[in-house]
C-alpha cells in the first residue's frame, strides 16, 4: 500500500523570490486539511515538490480527495518511496511497483526520470533507458512508445528514490493565505458560494456576512447558508460567518421609501454594513455572486447604484457567466444541492412587483434621505447584534 | 413564555413513559425472541402493552399489530389487504382529506391497477354518509375514512359508515385512520363496524416510532414485512420494545379520566376561538354550522387575512408559541393544503392559514399568551403587506 504521496503545484513554480512563502502557505492548509481526516501525516518541501507521507493507517481515498480540495495543488500521485536506491533495488522495486499498480500489463508506457542526486552513477536519461529495458524484460507484454504512451512512470532519485504513474487532478489556483482576506456577501442561492469560492481559488481567505429577516426568512433559511458556508470552507478554510439581524432596516425602508427602489436601497444598506464588517475584520475586499442582468437588482444600472456606496473593492467573479453555467460550477464544487432548498420564500413580501430595472443614483441617494431620522442608529444596532459563527468543513 | 400548541403534529412524552422506556434500555433489554430470562422479561412487556390496548379497544390482544406508527399502519392496511383479497375486488372508496400515509399508498395501488375513488367533503371537513353509499360498486373491497382531520379537526360519521357498511355488505373492509382521534375517543371498533384501525403512538404522548394496527380477527391481510416472522408472522423485525413499552403505558395515562380531559380540550378550544376573533381578518375555518362538539377537541384553524402563514408561524416561535402551517408532517412541500381547498377555504386565505392543536399537556396559560401574541403581531405584520 502507498505511504506517501508527491503533490505538485502550478503557477507557484513562476513566482521568484516569493516563492518560499507561496510553497510554505501550500504546506500548511494541507495540513490543515489532512488534520480533518484520520491518520497522521507529514508534509515535507523539497526541491520544488512537496511530499506527503503517511505515518500509520490512513484512509486513501480520503487522503487524496483532502488534498485535491486545496487550492494550489495542481496534481497528486501516489508514490512509493524507495530507501535503498542502489541500483540493483532500484530496478526491482520500480518492477515490483507495476506489479502491484497494473493488474494487466499490456499497455504502452514510458520511464521519465529526474536525479537531483547528482552523485548517482546514472544519468536521468541512463535510467529511462536502462529501466524501460529491465521492465519490457520483467514484463514481455508491455511495450514502450515515447510519444504516445498509456502510462508514464516517473523514478525520481533524490536522497531516497521515488517511483510514481498515477495522476489525480487536484483544484488548482493559489494557495490560500498567499492574498490577504475578503468579505463575502453569502444569501443562501447559488451564485454567492460559487463567487466566494472562486476568489478564494485566487488565495483569499474568506469571511461571510449573511442578512437574516426573522419571522421573514425562516430559522431553516439561516442553517441553510450556514450548511452553505461549510460547504465552501471544505476548500476556504475556517469562515466566521456574520448573521445580521436586517428585519428593522428592511421595515423601515419598506414604510419611508418608494417600494420599487426597496431592493437597491436594501442592497445599499447590506453593501454598507459588509464594507463596515470587512474594514473591521481587515478585509481588503468584498465578494458578490452577481452577474449582469440576472435579475432586476443586477442590471448595469442597479449594479452601478450598488456600487455608489462602496469604497473597497468588490469582486464579482460571475459578473459575465450565465446562470447554466453558475449552475455547473456550483453542482462540481458540490453547493447546489444545498443552495436550491426553498426556504426563502417569505422573504418575498418585500419585492416589489415592478422593480426598478435603471434606478438612477441621484434619485436613490433622495430616497435615501427619507431615512436619515433613524438609519444610522439602526445600522449601528444592526452591527451591534451581530451573531458570529465559525464553520470549518 | 413558551406555549407548545402543536400537539396534532406531536407530543411531549409523559413522564411515566420517559421512565419505563429508560429501564427497558437500561435493563430489560433483551430480544423477545430470546429464550433465556431477558427475552421474557423484553416479552412481558409487549405483552403487557398488547393487553392495555386491547382493554382499550375491547378487543382481543391478537388483534393488535404493533408497527412503527401511523404511517406504517396506513399503508399495511392497504396493501397487505388489497394483496390478500385481490379476488373480492379492485375498488376502494376514500375521501379528498385524508393525510398523505393514506393517499400515497393509495396511489401505489392506483398504479398497481386498482381503482380508488376520493369523495369529496362538506365545509365543515365532513364526508356526507349519502356519498360513501353511493359510490359502492360490486367490485368494492375497502373504504377508508379518518376519524379526526389532522389539519381542520372534523370528525367524520364513521360509526354510521360502519353501519351502512355493514348493511350492504358485510365483505367489505373498513378501514379508520385514528391517529388524531385515538386517546380522544373511546373507540369500540366493533361497535362502530370498524375492520382496521391505525394508531401512531407520538400522538398521544408515547415515543415516535411507534403505533399499532388494529385488524379484526378474520380479516384477510398479508404482511408487507418479511423475515424472522415475528408478531405471528404479521410483522417481522426484533419489535421495538422500548417503543411499544412507552406506547402501552401512554395509552393507559391518556384514558385515565378521560372524560373530564375532553373536557378541558374542548374548554380551550373554546377559549382560543373566542380569543382570537375577536380580532379583524380571523377566520376559524370547518366551524361553521356546527356545534363545537361535533369537531375535534385539540385542533383549531385559522386563517389571518394578508398575513402568509410561514411569516406568521415564524413570528409567534419568537415569542415561544409553536405552531403549524398546514400539517407540519407535509410541510416540506410548500404545496397549497388539499383539505383546505376540499372544504373551500377562500384563495387568498389558503397560504394564510395556521392549525393551533393542544393536548392534555396544555395550559389554561399558554392559550391565553398565545392569544395575546396573536394580537400583538397582527397589526405589526399587516403594516407589511405585499403591494
Amino acid at each position: 500500500m502507498y505511504q506517501a504521496f508527491l503533490v505538485k503545484y502550478a503557477e507557484i513554480g513562476i513566482k521568484g523570490k516569493n516563492r518560499y512563502k507561496f510553497e510554505n502557505a501550500l504546506c500548511s492548509q494541507i495540513r490543515h486539511r489532512l488534520a480533518k481526516i484520520e491518520g497522521e501525516f507529514e508534509v515535507t518541501r523539497e526541491q520544488g515538490r512537496i511530499f506527503v507521507e503517511a505515518k500509520g493507517d490512513f484512509d486513501f481515498e480520503d487522503a487524496i480527495e483532502a488534498m485535491s480540495r486545496v487550492f494550489g495543488v495542481s496534481a497528486i500521485s501516489p508514490v512509493q518511496m524507495i530507501e535503498d536506491k542502489s541500483w540493483d533495488n532500484l530496478v526491482k522495486e520500480v518492477g515490483d511497483f507495476v506489479e502491484a499498480q497494473y493488474e494487466k500489463r499490456d499497455f504502452t508506457f514510458k520511464v521519465k526520470s529526474r536525479r537531483s542526486d547528482k552523485h548517482y552513477p546514472l544519468t536521468s536519461p541512463e535510467i529511462c533507458v536502462e529501466i524501460g529495458g529491465c521492465l519490457l524484460e520483467r514484463f514481455p507484454e508491455l511495450s514502450v512508445d515515447v510519444h504516445n504512451p498509456d502510462v508514464f512512470i516517473w523514478v525520481e532519485v533524490r536522497e531516497k528514490a521515488y517511483v510514481y504513474s498515477k495522476v489525480y487532478t487536484g483544484a488548482c489556483g493559489m494557495p490560500l493565505g498567499t492574498n490577504g482576506k475578503a468579505m463575502l456577501l453569502l444569501s443562501g442561492g447559488i451564485d454567492s458560494p460559487v463567487a466566494g469560492y472562486m476568489i478564494a481559488k485566487r488565495g483569499v481567505f474568506i469571511d461571510a456576512v449573511y442578512f437574516h429577516a426573522p419571522p421573514y426568512t425562516s430559522e431553516r433559511a439561516k442553517q441553510k447558508v450556514v450548511d452553505l458556508a461549510k460547504l465552501i470552507s471544505r476548500y476556504t478554510g475556517p469562515i466566521r460567518l456574520h448573521v445580521v439581524n436586517f428585519t428593522d432596516i428592511q421595515m423601515y425602508i419598506y414604510e419611508q421609501c418608494p417600494h420599487e427602489e426597496l431592493t437597491i436601497i436594501m442592497r445599499r444598506y447590506m453593501m454598507r454594513i459588509a464594507q463596515t464588517l470587512a474594514k473591521e475584520n481587515d478585509c481588503l475586499g468584498l465578494i458578490t455572486g452577481e452577474s449582469i442582468g440576472q435579475v432586476a437588482s443586477q442590471t448595469m444600472h442597479s449594479l452601478a447604484a450598488t456600487n455608489d456606496v462602496c469604497e473597497l473593492p468588490v469582486y464579482r467573479p460571475l459578473i459575465g457567466f450565465d446562470k447554466q453555467d453558475i449552475v455547473s460550477f456550483s453542482e462540481k464544487i458540490g453547493t447546489y444541492e444545498t443552495s436550491i432548498q426553498p426556504f426563502e420564500d417569505c422573504c418575498t413580501i418585500f419585492v416589489a412587483k415592478h422593480p426598478v430595472t435603471r434606478p438612477e443614483i441621484k434619485i436613490i441617494r433622495r430616497s435615501e434621505e427619507k431615512l436619515s431620522e433613524k438609519i444610522d442608529e439602526m445600522v449601528q444596532e444592526a452591527l451591534n447584534t451581530i451573531e458570529i459563527i465559525e464553520v470549518d468543513g | 413564555m413558551e406555549a407548545y400548541l402543536d400537539n396534532a403534529a406531536t407530543t411531549p412524552v409523559f413522564p411515566e413513559v420517559r421512565d419505563i422506556m429508560v429501564t427497558v434500555l437500561e435493563e430489560d433489554f433483551g430480544n423477545p425472541s430470546s429464550k433465556h430470562t431477558k427475552g421474557i422479561a423484553a416479552e412481558r412487556y409487549i405483552k403487557d402493552a398488547r393487553d392495555i390496548i386491547a382493554g382499550s379497544l375491547k378487543c382481543q390482544p391478537k388483534e393488535i399489530i404493533f408497527t412503527s406508527g401511523g404511517t406504517e399502519s396506513n399503508n399495511m392496511a392497504f396493501i397487505g389487504t388489497a394483496i390478500a383479497n385481490r379476488r373480492a375486488g379492485k375498488h376502494i372508496i376514500t375521501t379528498r382529506i385524508e393525510h398523505a400515509s393514506v393517499h400515497e399508498p393509495l396511489a401505489y395501488l392506483e398504479e398497481m391497477g386498482y381503482e380508488v375513488t376520493y369523495l369529496p367533503v362538506d365545509a365543515a371537513g365532513r364526508v356526507p354518509l349519502e356519498e360513501v353509499e353511493a359510490a359502492l360498486r360490486e367490485d368494492t373491497f375497502l373504504v377508508s375514512v379518518m376519524y379526526v382531520n389532522n389539519e381542520i379537526g372534523s370528525v367524520e360519521p364513521i360509526k354510521e359508515i360502519g353501519e351502512m357498511l355493514h348493511g350492504r355488505n358485510p365483505q367489505i373492509l373498513f378501514h379508520v385512520d385514528a391517529i388524531q382521534a385515538f386517546g380522544k375517543y373511546k373507540i369500540i371498533p366493533k361497535k362502530m363496524g370498524i375492520d382496521m384501525m391505525s394508531v401512531s403512538g407520538h400522538k398521544i404522548h408515547g415515543p415516535k416510532g411507534a403505533g399499532f394496527l388494529y385488524v379484526r380477527d378474520g380479516v384477510k391481510i398479508r404482511p408487507i414485512l418479511f423475515g424472522g416472522g415475528q408478531q405471528k408472522g404479521m410483522r417481522s423485525g426484533t419489535e421495538n420494545v422500548p417503543g411499544i413499552a412507552g406506547l402501552g403505558l401512554a395509552v393507559k395515562l391518556i384514558y385515565q379520566e378521560h372524560a373530564a380531559k375532553r373536557e378541558q380540550l374542548y374548554a380551550w378550544k373554546k377559549m382560543l376561538i373566542e380569543g382570537l376573533q375577536r380580532y379583524e381578518g380571523v377566520t376559524i375555518n370547518g366551524i361553521d354550522g356546527i356545534l363545537l362538539e361535533e369537531t375535534a377537541p385539540h385542533i383549531v384553524n385559522v386563517s389571518f387575512a394578508s398575513i402568509k402563514s410561514e411569516v406568521m408561524l415564524h413570528a409567534l416561535a419568537e415569542k415561544g408559541v409553536y405552531v403549524s402551517s398546514g400539517s407540519a408532517c407535509s410541510s416540506n412541500h410548500p404545496e397549497l393544503s388539499g383539505t383546505l381547498q376540499a372544504i373551500g377555504v377562500r384563495k387568498d386565505l389558503l397560504d394564510s392559514t395556521l392549525r393551533f392543536s393542544f393536548s392534555v399537556m396544555t395550559t389554561t396559560e399558554q392559550i391565553r399568551y398565545a392569544v395575546e401574541a396573536v394580537g400583538e403581531l397582527l397589526p405589526v405584520l399587516r403594516k407589511f403587506v405585499r403591494q
